[in-house]
Order: C-alpha cells, then structure tokens, then sequence
C-alpha cells in the first residue's frame, strides 16, 4: 500500500467509525444517472441557483438596503450631488467604485434571468414528457412552488436598486395590493409602512429577498433533489429501458464530472455575459421620484406575461354601494395567475382522473404519444406568449411600426382564440408524427434510391429500420379511453352526472391514438 | 388487442462500441494532454482576472462592437472569470468523455409502495400509540388543544399590527387646498400663467408652508401636470370649464389606473398617454379615457390665479387620486 492510500484509509476510517458512511457511500457512488440533453435543463436552475447565492452575497457587501436620503458623490459624474436613497447610491457605488462590482451585478442579473428560463424550460421537458407522473407528483409540486417563488424573488430583486425604473415596479405591485377589496388599503399601508414609497420598504424586501426566500429556496430544492435521487431518474424509452430498470452512468467518476464540469460551464457562461453584456443599466434611469418615470416602462422577461395581462385589460370598475372594486386589475393580476397556477400544479392529479391511470411510470412518453397532453401544454404556453407579447406592446410598436391599439386588439382577441387553435394544430401534428413513424416502421426508410423494374416501373428502395429504432418507434402503450358505465349497478343512468361525462369525454379524447404497428402487421406486409 | 398480435420485442441494450482512447495508449495520451491544455487555458483566465484588477484604471474604456463604450477593467475581470471558470468545466467534461469508462450500467428499479405487511404493522402502531396517549378517548383534551394551537396560530397578525398606521383617510386627500400656489418641480418657483405657452407642459407641486420638507410620499398623490393649449380646443361641461384657466388645465400626474406617473404628452392630438400600461387620456375632454385599462379620467384640479397673477388651486382634488381602492366611492 502506498503511502497515501494509507492516509486516505485512515481518514476513512475515523469518518466511517463515527458515521457508518461507508455503506451508504458504496450504494450511492455507483448510483446510476440516465444522460439526456434535456435532462440538464433543470441542472442549470440549480447552477445558476447556486451563482446567485455567491454572487448575491458579494453584493451584500456593499449594498445598503435603506431609503434615508443621501448625496451622491461618487465617480459617476451625471449623478454626482444628487439626492437619492442610500440603496440607489449604494448600488452606484457597486457599479463605479468597487472593482468586479457591476460585474457581479451583472452576473447577478443574468443569473436570475437564466434562473427562470431553465426552471420554465425544465419545467416544460417534465410536462411534455410526462415525467410528473406517479411517483413524482410531489416533486411536480415543489417544482410549481419553486417556480412561483422565483418570479417573487426576481421582481424583489431588480426592485432594490430603488432606481426610477424599479420605483415605478414598486408602484404598480402597490396597486396591485391596493386593488383586494376590504383589506387592500390596510395590506398596502402595512407593507409599505404608511403610505408609499415610505421609508422602510427596500429594507424589509431586503431581509425578505437575501435570507426568507433563499432559505425557502434551499430546503424546496434540498428536498427536490432527495426525492430524484431516492425515486431515481426518469428515462426515454429504447432498446433495454424498462420501467423496472434505469440505464445510465454511474456518479462516480463520470457523472460527478460531467455534472461538475456542467455547473463550471454554466457558471463560465455566466460570467461572459456579465463581462460583455450590459444588464440593468441603473445610472441611465436616475433615482426613483414618484413624480417622473421612463418611457418603455418593462419588467423582466419572467414578469412580462403578467404585465401583457393587465395592459390588455378592459377599463372595467364596479362602484357600490360606497365601495370600488377594480377589476381591471383584480382579473389580470390576480385572477388569472391565480387560476393559471392552481390548474398546473393540479395538472398531475387532473390527467391521472381524466385516464384512470395509478400506474408508476418511469418512462418517459415521446411528446406525440400524448398528443391531449402535449396539445394541452402548447396551448397553455400559446396562452402566455400572448400575453408576454402584450407585455412588451410599445416596444414592438416603436420598433415594428405598429399601433399600440392594433397589439393591444390582437391581445385581446387572441388570448381566447390562438390557444384552441393552437391546441388543434399540436394534436393534428402529434397524430400526424405517429403516422410518420408508423409508416418508418412498416416500410422502412427512404433511401432516395430509385430502382427500375425489368417491367420498367421505378420504385424507391426502403431500408428497413435497426431493431433498436422499431423498438423505441413501437414501444409506447395503447391508450383506450376509461370503460366508464352510463349506467350503474343499479340501473341508475348517470349514476356520476356531468363529472362522469366530462371525465369520460376528457377520457376518450387523451385516447386518441394511431395505433403502433406490430410485428404482425410488419409479417403481413412482408408476405405480399 | 387480441393475444396472437405479437408486438415488436426488445432487442436490449445495444453493444457498448469502445473509444480509440479505450484500447490504444497512445490515443488516450493524446486525450490526456488535451484535457491538460483545457485547465492551462483556466489557470491564464484568472491570471487575465488577477492583471485586471490591479493593473487597469477603472477609468478606462474600450470600445467594442454593439457593447459600445466598455469599462476595460469590468471587461478584463469578467472575461477572466469567465475563461477561469469554463475552461475547468470544459476539460471536466473532455476527461469524462474521453477518459473515464463510458460503459452503460444497469440498475433495477423497485416499486415504492411497502410490502402489506409493513403497512399494517404502521397502522397498527399508530393505532397503539394514539389510543394510549388517549387522542381518541380524551375529548377534553384535544379541543383545548385545538383552541390553544389555533389562537397562537393567529398571534402574528396581531404581532405585525405595528408594520404600518392604518390608511384612515389618506389615499383620499392631498395636500392641495383652496389657494394652494402651483410651484414648478423641482425648482419650487411659483407660476404664472405666461410662464407657460400654448402646447406647453409643466409639471407643479402644491407649495408647502414654510419649514415644511416635500417627501416622495407628497410627491406621490400631489404631483400635477399643466396643459396649455387654446381655450377654445376644450370640449367641456360649463363647470370643468371654469376649472381652467386661460387655456390651461390641470390634472393629477398619478395615473387612475395603477399610479405610474402618467407623463408623455403628445401634442398634436393632446393625449396623455402613461407609459406603463398605455392608458390614453384626452387631455380636451377632462382626460376621458380613450384607450387602455385606465377605467377613470384623471382627476381634474380646479385652477385660478390669486391677486399677484400666480396660478393657485381653486379648491382641493373634489375625489381620491390615484388607483382605485376599496373604500374608494366612485
């Protein structure tokens, strides 16, 4: 034994003697991780969770989260012996005066932004693979809970700076609150501490954005990544996968630095961007007066549907009986989300009762197998891109020549009519992509060959496909709508009333399927 | 289905095809050294990061394409951060690929659910435990316990009463009153009517008493914009009418909708058009809403000029400025 294998097992041994580690570690470094693109998606959530957290505290170094008046008398000169709040002047200081400041700013930024894309991203790769399935209900939760968190924490974070940009966020989150019937005015005098802006907001959503929710954010995604690592990985079907068995790499050596060497790239990427990419130039925008505001007012990316919902708003208010409720605002800014994000973290249980499926899946669905689900989530996300669209109606109007009226119009006819369509489309070209590979299967793959006949007819020769490639083209299930009773047991029609309909209408359209060719039919075709 | 349709069978999973690197030493050599040059190029990245910081003035720019004028010492900083760290990513992810065994490995999975026989033996743990504690028996007990859970539930809203004073009456006043001048922000000069031409705006303040400090709260409900624009352009009601003066109209700057400053005025068509949601407002009709969420006109301030030819208010703001909010009455 060489000398430091002999160090190594001594350090190994006090451990295991005071934690019976060994056993564990021998389980779990050989544990098996499926390796897919897609699957990386979420790993850049956490990356970039943990580049906010190291950058974030770099910048608490130097931010003061307080709204007391000071003058500003740093390097920036445009600024210099103005009054503004010390969590403005502060974070000109971090911009001007710290060396690396506005790039850890900078990488803060754009590490939230790539935050949310991958958390919606993944999102997406988990709904439209059918990966939220039995077992993993719970993580589909968490997922939705993290998700909402994480618009709150962006928004309270781009609001620190108290910049007139930021300010003006403020201002409509106050609206917002202001709007609940009965208790708004209290809520929004509560928050604000008296009446807005007040002194003490920046403080309190500084306490809220660097400890309450990162904390939050840290137990959610501890507990996310226990339950992947203790259910196992999903995986894509093919030749070998089974829903008993999970195929992959082990952690230990070539996950681990696939992995590692993954959050360095993330991170490295990251950096690029706060070097070359200006985000948030805050010094541009002056600090936050009530009484002044920017033109092209724009909310972050993650933020923009929101903002698209409540400019597409009809000017509806109710005034009764002494009292007002607005519903241009209630409806777009609370409502809608509010129903929007109930139905998707309830999306799991919702298909399981509409199939009747109880089964665990592990593997995963080809997005044309279920084409219900998958025109169901193209429609949803139709739904959104509208209303981000709205969302950035003056700047498409300046740039594209258009009329803020003609956006505005097309918001709000299309948010009701571009989704149907758009669930139609998706569930033709599902179908329609489970033709093609019915038709790859059968009669294999166009080579581009042409072949003459001795009769003089020209054919196209066909390759037939590997065993492999039939395997995974044919492997998926038969779906077959739930064999609901109209009648019960006891002659009683419509013993379930319209619930029974719906799931079973519901039932038979998630059904909808061209059925996968069998070796059966292959047989027949060769014979002729 | 009938059961003489066969399906297509699984063919397993296909044969592991190695890498050159796997049998050829020399290939894995080369791989090797690869890998090496991609944690040299990391190790000059923070070199670049660590020049940056002591050796560039950070009042010195460069210009680069679409960036624009660029702090180089931000640039430097960043770019070898950025190198540092992706090129060790880079070289991570080449070793894993090139080098460590790329053989796929199978593991069983298990159903999550426990055997019945466990289930049991918890339910009827459960059983034991909480018929021993009583939980069932004992009535008294467990509605005084709820009661007493329940109301310390509620104490943090009684322990976060004093996170702000009640609203009362303040998002319905303002600090204009019947002879308030108008002063100009933010130099604080009164204004006369001449000060402002035709097609001019002006954004004005109530003027405070002396020794009075403005806040940003003041500013956020009093804030009023003046319109200039020919007398006979309005198309109002007697009473606004006589609300303006000379041509000129003021209104709450704090739009009716969610109370961004309700500023870009366009004036050609005489709208006023806030940049938040697009709410438009026509400046002509008692800024009647003519487009976007806005659902009420900008609040209009009845303006005269006092004995010195100053502008001042004729009487407060007659209703709330603002968004709306449910004490609100109209």
């Amino acid at each position: 034994m060489s000398k430091k294998e002999q160090i190594a097992g001594n350090v190994a041994n006090y451990v295991d003697e005071r934690t019976g580690a060994a056993k564990w570690l021998k389980k779990n470094l050989t544990k098996v991780f499926p390796d897919h693109w897609s699957f990386m998606l979420g790993e850049i959530a956490l990356y970039s969770f943990i580049i906010l957290l190291l950058t974030g505290t770099f910048l608490t170094f130097w931010f003061d989260p307080s709204q007391n008046e000071v003058v500003y008398n740093g390097s920036y000169v445009p600024l210099q012996h103005v009054s503004m709040s010390a969590s403005y002047a502060s974070t000109l200081h971090i911009s001007f005066d710290v060396r690396g400041g506005l790039l850890m700013r900078q990488i803060h930024h754009w590490a939230a932004l790539i935050f949310m894309v991958a958390i919606v991203a993944h999102l997406l790769r988990v709904f439209f693979t059918g990966a939220f399935r039995k077992p993993r209900e719970f993580n589909w939760l968490i997922g939705v809970g993290l998700l909402t968190l994480g618009i709150v924490e962006g928004f309270l974070g781009y609001s620190l700076p108290d910049d007139l940009l930021s300010g003006t966020g403020i201002r409509i989150a106050e609206a917002i609150i202001q709007a609940i019937p009965v208790v708004g005015s209290y809520l929004a005098f509560f928050a604000f501490g008296g009446a807005f802006p007040g002194h003490v907001f920046i403080s309190r959503i500084y306490t809220v954005h660097v400890l309450l929710l990162p904390g939050i954010f840290l137990a959610l995604i501890t507990i996310h990544l226990m339950l992947v690592w203790y259910q196992k990985h999903t995986q894509y079907p093919g030749p070998g996968r089974t829903e008993k068995n999970v195929v992959g790499y082990p952690l230990m050596p070539v996950y681990m630095a696939k992995a590692g060497g993954f959050f360095f790239i993330v991170f490295g990427i990251t950096a690029f961007l706060g070097a070359f990419a200006s985000i948030n130039p805050i010094w541009l925008y002056g600090p936050y007066t009530p009484g002044q505001i920017s033109a092209g007012s724009q909310p972050d990316w993650y933020m923009g549907w929101l903002d698209g919902l409540v400019r597409a708003a009809p000017p509806l208010e109710t005034h009764a009986f002494g009292h007002t409720i607005s519903w241009n605002i209630l409806i777009p800014g609370l409502i809608i989300p509010g129903i929007l994000f109930t139905g998707m973290a309830l999306y799991p249980f919702i298909e399981s009762w509409m199939t009747g499926d109880k089964r665990e899946h592990h593997l995963l669905d080809r997005p044309r197998n279920a084409p219900n689900r998958t025109a169901l989530g193209a429609m949803s996300l139709a739904f959104m891109l509208v209303a981000l669209i709205n969302g950035g109606n003056d700047i498409i109007a300046t740039h594209f020549h258009l009329t803020i009226n003609g956006i505005m119009w097309f918001t709000r006819i299309g948010l009701f009519v571009v989704p149907p369509i758009v669930f139609v489309i998706t569930k033709r070209l599902c179908l329609s992509l489970q033709r093609a590979d019915r038709e790859l299967v059968l009669h294999g793959r166009e080579t581009g060959r042409l072949l003459m006949l001795p009769h003089g007819e020209f054919v196209e020769v066909h390759e037939p496909l590997s065993a492999e490639k039939i395997y995974t083209l044919t492997q998926h299930e038969q779906n077959a709508p739930l064999a609901l009773p109209d009648v019960d047991q006891n002659g009683v029609r419509g013993a379930t009333g319209l619930k029974g309909k719906l799931r079973k209408r519901f039932s038979v359209a998630h059904a909808e399927q061209v059925p996968s060719p069998t070796l059966t039919e292959a047989k027949a075709i060769e014979h002729h | 289905m009938t059961s003489d349709i066969q399906k297509f069978e699984d063919p397993g999973l296909p044969e592991h095809v190695h890498r050159k690197a796997d049998h050829d030493e020399n290939a894995a050599k080369a791989a090797e050294k690869k890998v090496a040059i991609l944690f040299v190029i990391s190790a000059l990245g923070t070199l670049l990061l660590i020049g940056s910081y002591y050796f560039v003035k950070s009042t010195t720019f460069i210009f680069l394409p679409i960036m624009g004028d660029t702090n180089a010492q931000q640039l430097g900083i960043g770019a070898g951060l950025g190198i540092a760290l992706l090129f060790i990513g880079l070289g991570a992810i080449q070793w894993a690929r090139t080098l460590m065994p790329d053989t796929e490995v199978v593991a069983e999975r298990h159903e999550f659910r426990s055997e019945d026989k466990d289930r049991e033996d918890f339910v009827a743990t459960v059983k034991e435990r909480a018929g021993a504690a009583g939980l069932g028996r004992r009535s008294l007990i467990k509605r005084s316990l709820g009661l007493a859970v329940g109301l310390v539930g509620l104490s943090p809203l009684v322990l976060l009463r004093d996170l702000g004073p009640l609203p009362r009456k303040y998002l319905s006043t303002t600090d204009w009153k019947s002879g308030t001048r108008l002063v100009l922000d933010p130099s604080g000069r009164p204004i006369k009517p001449e000060d402002l031409e035709v097609g001019a705006v002006a954004q004005v303040l109530p003027e405070l008493p002396a020794g009075t400090e403005r806040t940003l709260e003041n500013i956020g409900k009093d804030a009023v914009l003046l319109i200039r624009i020919r007398p006979e352009e309005f198309n109002l009601d007697a009473e606004r009418l006589s609300w303006t003066h000379e041509g000129i109209i003021a209104f709450s700057k704090i739009c009716s909708h969610m109370g961004c400053a309700v500023a870009l005025y366009e004036q050609q068509t005489k709208h006023l058009l806030c940049p938040c949601h697009q709410s438009t407002f026509d400046v002509t009709r008692a800024a009647k809403v003519i487009f976007g969420p806005a659902a009420r006109p900008l609040p209009q301030l009845a303006i005269t000029v006092d004995s010195e030819g100053y502008l001042v208010a004729k009487q407060g703001f007659t209703e709330p400025i603002g968004p709306s909010f449910w004490e609100r009455s109209s």
